[in-house]
Protein backbone atom coordinates (compact mmCIF):
# COMPACT_ATOMS: atom_id res chain seq x y z
CA UNK A 1 0.00 0.00 0.00
CA UNK A 2 1.48 3.33 -0.97
CA UNK A 3 0.63 6.76 -0.24
CA UNK A 4 0.28 9.41 -2.73
CA UNK A 5 3.13 11.33 -3.41
CA UNK A 6 2.66 14.57 -1.77
CA UNK A 7 2.79 16.00 -4.97
CA UNK A 8 -0.17 13.98 -5.91
CA UNK A 9 -1.99 14.36 -2.93
CA UNK A 10 -4.51 17.82 -2.22
CA UNK A 11 -6.37 18.41 1.10
CA UNK A 12 -9.13 15.64 2.04
CA UNK A 13 -12.42 17.46 2.03
CA UNK A 14 -14.25 18.92 4.59
CA UNK A 15 -16.74 17.04 6.22
CA UNK A 16 -19.00 20.22 6.97
CA UNK A 17 -21.57 19.41 3.87
CA UNK A 18 -21.38 15.55 3.67
CA UNK A 19 -24.40 14.08 2.29
CA UNK A 20 -26.82 14.92 5.40
CA UNK A 21 -30.07 16.46 4.13
CA UNK A 22 -30.72 20.19 4.71
CA UNK A 23 -33.59 22.05 5.87
CA UNK A 24 -35.04 22.58 2.48
CA UNK A 25 -34.09 20.28 -0.21
CA UNK A 26 -32.98 21.90 -2.84
CA UNK A 27 -34.84 21.67 -6.42
CA UNK A 28 -32.84 23.41 -8.77
CA UNK A 29 -29.46 22.48 -10.41
CA UNK A 30 -28.03 25.38 -9.21
CA UNK A 31 -28.98 24.70 -5.70
CA UNK A 32 -27.58 21.36 -5.97
CA UNK A 33 -24.30 22.92 -7.46
CA UNK A 34 -24.00 25.67 -4.65
CA UNK A 35 -24.92 22.75 -2.01
CA UNK A 36 -21.80 20.36 -2.87
CA UNK A 37 -19.73 22.89 -4.39
CA UNK A 38 -18.96 20.70 -6.79
CA UNK A 39 -18.42 23.46 -9.11
CA UNK A 40 -14.88 24.50 -7.78
CA UNK A 41 -13.91 21.05 -8.29
CA UNK A 42 -14.97 21.10 -11.81
CA UNK A 43 -13.57 24.54 -12.27
CA UNK A 44 -10.37 22.85 -10.79
CA UNK A 45 -10.46 20.02 -13.08
CA UNK A 46 -10.84 22.19 -16.27
CA UNK A 47 -8.14 24.68 -15.41
CA UNK A 48 -5.84 22.94 -13.40
CA UNK A 49 -5.21 20.33 -16.01
CA UNK A 50 -4.24 20.96 -19.47
CA UNK A 51 -5.89 18.99 -22.57
CA UNK A 52 -7.63 15.83 -21.92
CA UNK A 53 -11.06 16.87 -23.38
CA UNK A 54 -13.02 13.64 -23.85
CA UNK A 55 -12.30 12.85 -19.97
CA UNK A 56 -13.57 16.09 -18.26
CA UNK A 57 -16.64 15.97 -21.03
CA UNK A 58 -17.17 12.21 -19.46
CA UNK A 59 -16.42 14.32 -15.65
CA UNK A 60 -19.04 16.46 -16.49
CA UNK A 61 -21.43 14.09 -17.61
CA UNK A 62 -21.25 11.93 -14.05
CA UNK A 63 -21.48 15.32 -12.38
CA UNK A 64 -24.42 15.88 -14.40
CA UNK A 65 -25.90 12.56 -13.59
CA UNK A 66 -25.49 13.02 -10.03
CA UNK A 67 -26.96 16.20 -9.61
CA UNK A 68 -29.95 15.36 -11.35
CA UNK A 69 -30.20 12.17 -9.47
CA UNK A 70 -30.10 14.58 -6.56
CA UNK A 71 -33.16 16.29 -7.72
CA UNK A 72 -34.76 12.97 -8.55
CA UNK A 73 -34.33 12.06 -5.32
CA UNK A 74 -35.91 15.44 -3.56
CA UNK A 75 -39.04 14.77 -6.01
CA UNK A 76 -39.44 11.92 -4.22
CA UNK A 77 -38.58 9.98 -7.82
CA UNK A 78 -36.84 6.58 -7.61
CA UNK A 79 -32.85 7.22 -8.00
CA UNK A 80 -31.05 4.24 -8.12
CA UNK A 81 -27.09 4.84 -7.37
CA UNK A 82 -25.71 4.29 -10.93
CA UNK A 83 -22.70 2.59 -11.35
CA UNK A 84 -19.46 4.56 -11.15
CA UNK A 85 -17.07 1.78 -11.41
CA UNK A 86 -14.30 3.24 -14.08
CA UNK A 87 -11.29 2.14 -16.21
CA UNK A 88 -8.99 4.64 -16.79
CA UNK A 89 -6.59 3.90 -19.84
CA UNK A 90 -3.87 5.78 -21.50
CA UNK A 91 -0.15 6.13 -21.51
CA UNK A 92 2.08 6.42 -18.68
CA UNK A 93 1.94 10.23 -17.65
CA UNK A 94 -1.84 11.43 -18.90
CA UNK A 95 -2.69 11.98 -16.07
CA UNK A 96 -4.87 9.12 -14.76
CA UNK A 97 -4.40 9.52 -11.14
CA UNK A 98 -5.02 13.34 -10.94
CA UNK A 99 -7.83 12.32 -12.07
CA UNK A 100 -8.68 9.87 -10.02
CA UNK A 101 -7.92 11.92 -7.52
CA UNK A 102 -10.34 14.90 -8.34
CA UNK A 103 -12.93 12.27 -8.62
CA UNK A 104 -13.09 11.36 -5.41
CA UNK A 105 -13.38 14.30 -4.63
CA UNK A 106 -16.29 15.12 -7.06
CA UNK A 107 -18.02 11.58 -6.14
CA UNK A 108 -17.83 13.10 -2.41
CA UNK A 109 -19.42 16.70 -2.84
CA UNK A 110 -21.94 14.39 -4.39
CA UNK A 111 -23.16 12.67 -1.98
CA UNK A 112 -21.90 9.18 -4.13
CA UNK A 113 -18.97 8.03 -1.75
CA UNK A 114 -19.14 8.84 1.97
CA UNK A 115 -15.44 9.93 2.87
CA UNK A 116 -14.06 10.82 -0.76
CA UNK A 117 -10.67 9.49 0.05
CA UNK A 118 -8.40 7.73 -2.60
CA UNK A 119 -6.55 4.36 -2.02
CA UNK A 120 -4.03 4.00 -4.63
CA UNK A 121 -2.65 0.01 -5.16
CA UNK A 122 -1.17 -2.23 -7.65
CA UNK A 123 -0.95 -5.95 -7.58
CA UNK A 124 1.22 -5.86 -4.89
CA UNK A 125 -1.12 -4.92 -2.41
CA UNK A 126 -4.28 -7.35 -3.50
CA UNK A 127 -2.54 -10.56 -3.82
CA UNK A 128 -0.84 -12.78 -1.47
CA UNK A 129 2.37 -14.86 -1.67
CA UNK A 130 1.11 -18.32 -0.93
CA UNK A 131 -2.28 -20.25 -0.72
CA UNK A 132 -4.69 -18.23 2.27
CA UNK A 133 -3.22 -15.19 1.79
CA UNK A 134 -4.89 -13.58 -1.03
CA UNK A 135 -8.54 -13.35 0.48
CA UNK A 136 -7.22 -11.48 3.61
CA UNK A 137 -5.20 -8.91 2.02
CA UNK A 138 -7.83 -7.97 -0.41
CA UNK A 139 -10.55 -8.17 1.85
CA UNK A 140 -8.00 -5.55 3.90
CA UNK A 141 -7.28 -3.53 0.95
CA UNK A 142 -11.07 -2.97 0.50
CA UNK A 143 -12.08 -2.35 4.06
CA UNK A 144 -9.17 0.66 4.20
CA UNK A 145 -11.13 1.74 0.70
CA UNK A 146 -15.09 1.89 2.01
CA UNK A 147 -16.21 5.22 1.90
CA UNK A 148 -13.82 6.14 -1.29
CA UNK A 149 -12.42 5.53 -3.89
CA UNK A 150 -10.09 2.07 -4.51
CA UNK A 151 -7.93 3.22 -7.92
CA UNK A 152 -5.94 -0.11 -9.32
CA UNK A 153 -3.10 0.95 -10.82
CA UNK A 154 -2.09 -1.02 -13.52
CA UNK A 155 -4.82 -3.18 -12.89
CA UNK A 156 -3.71 -5.94 -15.56
CA UNK A 157 -1.07 -7.21 -13.24
CA UNK A 158 -3.94 -9.07 -11.84
CA UNK A 159 -4.63 -11.55 -14.17
CA UNK A 160 -1.60 -13.61 -15.74
CA UNK A 161 -2.75 -15.78 -17.93
CA UNK A 162 1.15 -17.26 -18.09
CA UNK A 163 0.45 -19.02 -14.24
CA UNK A 164 -2.74 -21.10 -14.00
CA UNK A 165 -1.95 -21.03 -10.10
CA UNK A 166 -1.50 -17.54 -10.15
CA UNK A 167 -3.56 -16.05 -7.42
CA UNK A 168 -4.37 -13.12 -8.60
CA UNK A 169 -7.78 -14.82 -10.02
CA UNK A 170 -9.02 -14.84 -6.76
CA UNK A 171 -8.80 -11.15 -5.87
CA UNK A 172 -10.14 -10.36 -9.39
CA UNK A 173 -13.27 -12.77 -7.82
CA UNK A 174 -13.09 -11.00 -4.30
CA UNK A 175 -13.00 -7.79 -6.37
CA UNK A 176 -16.12 -8.30 -8.62
CA UNK A 177 -18.15 -9.26 -5.38
CA UNK A 178 -17.49 -6.46 -3.96
CA UNK A 179 -18.33 -4.32 -6.71
CA UNK A 180 -21.65 -5.58 -7.30
CA UNK A 181 -22.80 -5.92 -3.87
CA UNK A 182 -21.46 -3.13 -2.21
CA UNK A 183 -21.59 -0.65 -4.69
CA UNK A 184 -22.89 2.34 -2.32
CA UNK A 185 -19.61 1.57 -0.15
CA UNK A 186 -16.99 1.75 -2.50
CA UNK A 187 -15.94 2.75 -6.05
CA UNK A 188 -13.25 1.05 -7.85
CA UNK A 189 -11.04 2.88 -10.45
CA UNK A 190 -8.62 0.53 -12.78
CA UNK A 191 -6.32 2.42 -14.24
CA UNK A 192 -3.41 0.59 -17.10
CA UNK A 193 -2.11 1.12 -20.52
CA UNK A 194 -4.33 1.17 -23.45
CA UNK A 195 -3.41 -2.46 -25.17
CA UNK A 196 -2.74 -4.41 -22.00
CA UNK A 197 -6.30 -3.39 -20.39
CA UNK A 198 -8.06 -4.49 -23.20
CA UNK A 199 -6.13 -7.71 -23.45
CA UNK A 200 -7.38 -7.62 -19.20
CA UNK A 201 -11.04 -7.61 -20.10
CA UNK A 202 -11.27 -9.74 -23.05
CA UNK A 203 -9.89 -12.33 -20.65
CA UNK A 204 -12.00 -10.96 -18.13
CA UNK A 205 -15.49 -10.23 -19.15
CA UNK A 206 -17.06 -10.10 -15.86
CA UNK A 207 -14.68 -7.47 -14.90
CA UNK A 208 -15.78 -5.43 -18.21
CA UNK A 209 -19.39 -5.90 -17.89
CA UNK A 210 -19.22 -4.67 -14.30
CA UNK A 211 -17.43 -1.21 -15.22
CA UNK A 212 -19.54 1.32 -16.91
CA UNK A 213 -17.30 3.57 -17.63
CA UNK A 214 -14.12 3.45 -19.98
CA UNK A 215 -12.41 6.44 -20.28
CA UNK A 216 -9.75 6.50 -22.57
CA UNK A 217 -6.89 9.49 -22.12
CA UNK A 218 -5.71 10.91 -25.47
CA UNK A 219 -1.31 11.36 -25.52
CA UNK A 220 -0.77 15.20 -24.74
CA UNK A 221 0.23 17.27 -28.10
CA UNK A 222 3.45 19.14 -27.84
CA UNK A 223 1.93 22.58 -27.59
CA UNK A 224 0.07 21.05 -24.23
CA UNK A 225 2.83 19.69 -22.68
CA UNK A 226 4.75 23.19 -22.87
CA UNK A 227 1.71 24.33 -20.84
CA UNK A 228 2.00 21.53 -18.70
CA UNK A 229 5.54 23.01 -18.04
CA UNK A 230 4.40 26.18 -17.65
CA UNK A 231 1.95 25.26 -14.93
CA UNK A 232 4.68 23.30 -12.80
CA UNK A 233 7.00 25.91 -13.14
CA UNK A 234 4.74 28.14 -11.61
CA UNK A 235 3.83 25.84 -8.89
CA UNK A 236 7.48 25.88 -8.02
CA UNK A 237 8.11 29.31 -8.51
CA UNK A 238 10.46 28.92 -11.30
CA UNK A 239 10.10 30.42 -14.85
CA UNK A 240 11.75 30.02 -18.28
CA UNK A 241 14.48 32.56 -19.29
CA UNK A 242 12.26 34.53 -21.43
CA UNK A 243 15.26 35.83 -23.40
CA UNK A 244 15.43 39.13 -23.55
CA UNK A 245 19.05 39.64 -22.59
CA UNK A 246 20.22 38.57 -26.09
CA UNK A 247 20.13 34.86 -24.86
CA UNK A 248 17.83 32.06 -26.25
CA UNK A 249 14.53 31.69 -24.91
CA UNK A 250 14.43 28.98 -22.41
CA UNK A 251 10.67 28.24 -23.44
CA UNK A 252 11.81 27.79 -27.41
CA UNK A 253 14.73 25.36 -26.04
CA UNK A 254 12.39 23.13 -23.96
CA UNK A 255 9.63 23.49 -27.09
CA UNK A 256 12.66 21.49 -29.31
CA UNK A 257 13.60 19.69 -26.09
CA UNK A 258 10.14 18.13 -26.15
CA UNK A 259 10.09 17.61 -30.38
CA UNK A 260 13.24 15.43 -29.71
CA UNK A 261 12.02 13.62 -26.52
CA UNK A 262 8.60 12.82 -27.72
CA UNK A 263 10.15 11.06 -30.91
CA UNK A 264 12.03 8.91 -28.25
CA UNK A 265 11.23 5.30 -26.86
CA UNK A 266 9.97 5.35 -23.16
CA UNK A 267 8.44 8.93 -23.10
CA UNK A 268 5.98 9.84 -20.16
CA UNK A 269 4.23 12.42 -21.25
CA UNK A 270 4.22 15.21 -18.28
CA UNK A 271 5.97 12.61 -16.08
CA UNK A 272 8.90 12.98 -18.67
CA UNK A 273 8.19 17.13 -18.63
CA UNK A 274 8.60 16.84 -14.65
CA UNK A 275 11.54 14.69 -14.84
CA UNK A 276 13.35 17.42 -17.26
CA UNK A 277 12.27 20.05 -15.63
CA UNK A 278 13.59 18.48 -12.57
CA UNK A 279 17.30 17.95 -14.34
CA UNK A 280 16.87 21.80 -15.71
CA UNK A 281 16.46 22.90 -12.08
CA UNK A 282 19.79 20.57 -10.74
CA UNK A 283 21.74 22.31 -13.89
CA UNK A 284 21.08 25.12 -12.56
CA UNK A 285 21.22 25.12 -8.99
CA UNK A 286 25.20 23.64 -9.91
CA UNK A 287 24.91 27.02 -12.60
CA UNK A 288 24.23 29.03 -9.51
CA UNK A 289 26.43 26.91 -7.16
CA UNK A 290 29.87 27.82 -9.19
CA UNK A 291 29.07 31.36 -8.55
CA UNK A 292 30.10 31.45 -4.93
CA UNK A 293 31.01 35.03 -4.58
CA UNK A 294 27.70 36.82 -6.26
CA UNK A 295 24.62 37.46 -4.62
CA UNK A 296 22.10 36.52 -6.65
CA UNK A 297 19.05 37.90 -6.92
CA UNK A 298 15.49 36.52 -6.55
CA UNK A 299 14.85 35.97 -10.12
CA UNK A 300 18.40 34.71 -10.75
CA UNK A 301 16.86 32.28 -8.04
CA UNK A 302 13.94 31.24 -10.09
CA UNK A 303 15.34 31.54 -13.99
CA UNK A 304 15.88 28.33 -15.72
CA UNK A 305 17.82 29.48 -19.14
CA UNK A 306 18.44 27.88 -22.01
CA UNK A 307 22.02 26.34 -21.14
CA UNK A 308 20.19 24.49 -18.60
CA UNK A 309 17.88 22.87 -20.60
CA UNK A 310 20.35 22.19 -23.82
CA UNK A 311 22.92 20.53 -21.73
CA UNK A 312 20.55 17.70 -21.43
CA UNK A 313 21.30 14.19 -23.45
CA UNK A 314 18.70 14.09 -25.62
CA UNK A 315 20.72 17.12 -27.72
CA UNK A 316 23.52 15.26 -27.44
CA UNK A 317 21.95 12.22 -29.07
CA UNK A 318 19.83 14.05 -31.88
CA UNK A 319 22.61 16.14 -32.75
CA UNK A 320 24.61 13.37 -35.19
CA UNK B 1 -32.46 -7.00 46.30
CA UNK B 2 -31.62 -7.51 42.12
CA UNK B 3 -30.46 -4.12 40.75
CA UNK B 4 -29.79 -5.70 37.51
CA UNK B 5 -32.23 -7.61 36.44
CA UNK B 6 -31.49 -10.74 33.46
CA UNK B 7 -28.14 -10.04 34.89
CA UNK B 8 -27.09 -7.97 31.99
CA UNK B 9 -23.42 -7.28 31.94
CA UNK B 10 -22.72 -3.79 32.27
CA UNK B 11 -19.23 -2.95 31.07
CA UNK B 12 -18.56 -0.28 29.19
CA UNK B 13 -20.33 2.58 27.51
CA UNK B 14 -24.81 2.37 26.62
CA UNK B 15 -24.99 -1.02 28.86
CA UNK B 16 -27.81 -0.09 30.64
CA UNK B 17 -29.76 0.53 27.00
CA UNK B 18 -30.56 -2.00 24.89
CA UNK B 19 -28.50 -3.21 22.77
CA UNK B 20 -27.34 -1.28 19.84
CA UNK B 21 -28.45 -1.23 16.48
CA UNK B 22 -26.06 -1.27 13.22
CA UNK B 23 -26.89 2.01 12.83
CA UNK B 24 -26.18 3.14 16.49
CA UNK B 25 -23.10 1.57 16.28
CA UNK B 26 -21.92 3.32 12.63
CA UNK B 27 -22.72 6.21 14.16
CA UNK B 28 -20.86 5.91 17.55
CA UNK B 29 -17.79 4.47 15.29
CA UNK B 30 -18.19 7.05 13.15
CA UNK B 31 -17.40 9.34 16.01
CA UNK B 32 -14.36 7.33 17.19
CA UNK B 33 -13.12 7.92 13.19
CA UNK B 34 -13.78 11.79 13.21
CA UNK B 35 -11.48 11.98 16.95
CA UNK B 36 -8.96 10.00 14.44
CA UNK B 37 -9.14 7.51 17.21
CA UNK B 38 -8.25 4.09 16.42
CA UNK B 39 -10.71 1.27 16.51
CA UNK B 40 -10.81 -2.61 17.66
CA UNK B 41 -12.91 -5.45 17.98
CA UNK B 42 -12.36 -7.73 20.81
CA UNK B 43 -14.21 -10.47 22.57
CA UNK B 44 -14.05 -13.12 25.36
CA UNK B 45 -15.95 -14.96 27.28
CA UNK B 46 -14.44 -14.53 31.00
CA UNK B 47 -16.79 -11.34 31.97
CA UNK B 48 -15.04 -10.28 35.07
CA UNK B 49 -14.96 -6.91 35.33
CA UNK B 50 -11.33 -7.18 36.20
CA UNK B 51 -10.59 -8.90 33.05
CA UNK B 52 -9.08 -6.15 30.53
CA UNK B 53 -7.26 -8.72 28.20
CA UNK B 54 -9.93 -9.45 25.47
CA UNK B 55 -8.90 -11.18 22.63
CA UNK B 56 -8.57 -9.17 19.88
CA UNK B 57 -10.21 -10.04 16.45
CA UNK B 58 -8.34 -9.74 13.57
CA UNK B 59 -6.03 -7.20 13.12
CA UNK B 60 -6.19 -3.30 14.78
CA UNK B 61 -7.72 -1.52 12.27
CA UNK B 62 -5.55 1.87 12.46
CA UNK B 63 -6.36 3.11 8.79
CA UNK B 64 -9.86 2.79 7.82
CA UNK B 65 -11.62 5.72 7.32
CA UNK B 66 -15.34 4.40 7.07
CA UNK B 67 -17.54 2.95 9.51
CA UNK B 68 -18.62 -0.07 7.27
CA UNK B 69 -15.62 -2.02 6.89
CA UNK B 70 -15.63 -2.03 11.32
CA UNK B 71 -19.67 -3.31 10.94
CA UNK B 72 -18.21 -5.68 8.14
CA UNK B 73 -15.64 -6.68 10.93
CA UNK B 74 -17.82 -7.03 14.05
CA UNK B 75 -20.34 -8.79 11.77
CA UNK B 76 -17.69 -11.76 10.68
CA UNK B 77 -16.77 -11.92 14.96
CA UNK B 78 -20.52 -12.04 15.66
CA UNK B 79 -20.88 -15.19 13.33
CA UNK B 80 -17.63 -16.74 14.55
CA UNK B 81 -18.47 -15.85 18.43
CA UNK B 82 -22.55 -15.79 18.84
CA UNK B 83 -21.87 -16.16 22.66
CA UNK B 84 -19.31 -14.52 23.29
CA UNK B 85 -19.27 -10.94 24.58
CA UNK B 86 -17.94 -8.83 21.86
CA UNK B 87 -16.70 -5.07 22.77
CA UNK B 88 -15.69 -2.05 20.48
CA UNK B 89 -13.21 -0.34 21.89
CA UNK B 90 -11.62 3.30 20.39
CA UNK B 91 -8.23 3.96 21.33
CA UNK B 92 -6.81 7.40 21.70
CA UNK B 93 -3.16 8.04 21.05
CA UNK B 94 -2.32 11.38 21.47
CA UNK B 95 -0.93 10.82 24.83
CA UNK B 96 1.68 8.68 23.38
CA UNK B 97 0.06 5.51 24.37
CA UNK B 98 -2.90 3.81 23.10
CA UNK B 99 -5.32 5.01 25.95
CA UNK B 100 -8.86 3.57 25.52
CA UNK B 101 -11.48 6.56 25.28
CA UNK B 102 -14.86 4.37 24.06
CA UNK B 103 -15.59 0.97 24.90
CA UNK B 104 -19.11 -0.52 24.10
CA UNK B 105 -20.71 -4.24 24.13
CA UNK B 106 -22.15 -4.84 20.56
CA UNK B 107 -22.97 -8.92 21.26
CA UNK B 108 -23.14 -10.77 24.21
CA UNK B 109 -24.65 -14.56 25.00
CA UNK B 110 -28.39 -15.38 24.87
CA UNK B 111 -28.09 -16.38 28.87
CA UNK B 112 -25.82 -14.42 31.17
CA UNK B 113 -25.59 -16.30 34.41
CA UNK B 114 -23.86 -13.35 36.25
CA UNK B 115 -21.79 -12.99 39.26
CA UNK B 116 -21.92 -14.25 43.01
CA UNK B 117 -20.59 -12.96 45.72
CA UNK B 118 -17.44 -15.45 47.17
CA UNK B 119 -16.74 -14.85 51.08
CA UNK B 120 -13.02 -16.04 52.01
CA UNK B 121 -12.57 -16.24 55.89
CA UNK B 122 -9.20 -15.01 56.89
CA UNK B 123 -7.21 -14.55 60.14
CA UNK B 124 -9.40 -13.46 62.78
CA UNK B 125 -12.78 -12.90 61.95
CA UNK B 126 -12.09 -11.10 59.13
CA UNK B 127 -14.32 -12.14 55.86
CA UNK B 128 -12.55 -10.93 51.99
CA UNK B 129 -15.25 -10.71 49.39
CA UNK B 130 -14.55 -11.22 45.94
CA UNK B 131 -16.92 -11.25 42.83
CA UNK B 132 -16.91 -14.56 40.91
CA UNK B 133 -18.97 -15.07 37.20
CA UNK B 134 -20.86 -18.42 37.40
CA UNK B 135 -19.61 -19.11 33.95
CA UNK B 136 -16.19 -19.09 34.57
CA UNK B 137 -16.69 -22.74 36.22
CA UNK B 138 -16.52 -24.37 32.79
CA UNK B 139 -13.44 -24.24 30.66
CA UNK B 140 -12.83 -21.99 27.65
CA UNK B 141 -14.88 -22.28 25.12
CA UNK B 142 -18.16 -24.17 26.60
CA UNK B 143 -19.10 -21.42 29.17
CA UNK B 144 -22.09 -19.92 27.31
Amino acid sequence: MHDLPSDKRSETPEPEHAAASPAAAPLTVSQVMAESQVQTVLAELEQGLVGLAPVKQRVRDIAALLVIDRLRKNRGLAAQAPSLHMCFSGNPGTGKTTVALRMAQILYRLGYVRKGHLVAVTRDDLVGQYIGHTAPKTREVLKKAMGGVLFIDEAYYLYRPENERDYGQEAIEILLQVMENQRDDLVVILAGYKDRMDTFFSSNPGMSSRIAHHLDFPDYSAQELLRIADQMLVELNYRFDDGRNGLESARAAFEQYLELRMRQPHFANARSVRNALDRARLRQASRLFAQAEVAHSAEDLSTLNAADLRASRVFAQAAP
Amino acid sequence: MMTNQGNRLTQGQFSYLPDLTDAQITAQIEYALAKNWAVGVEYTDDPHPRNTYWEMYGNPMFDLKDASGFLKEINACRQTFANHYIRVTAFDSTQGVESPRMSFIVNRPKNEPGFGLARQEIGGRQIQYTVHSYATDKPEGERY
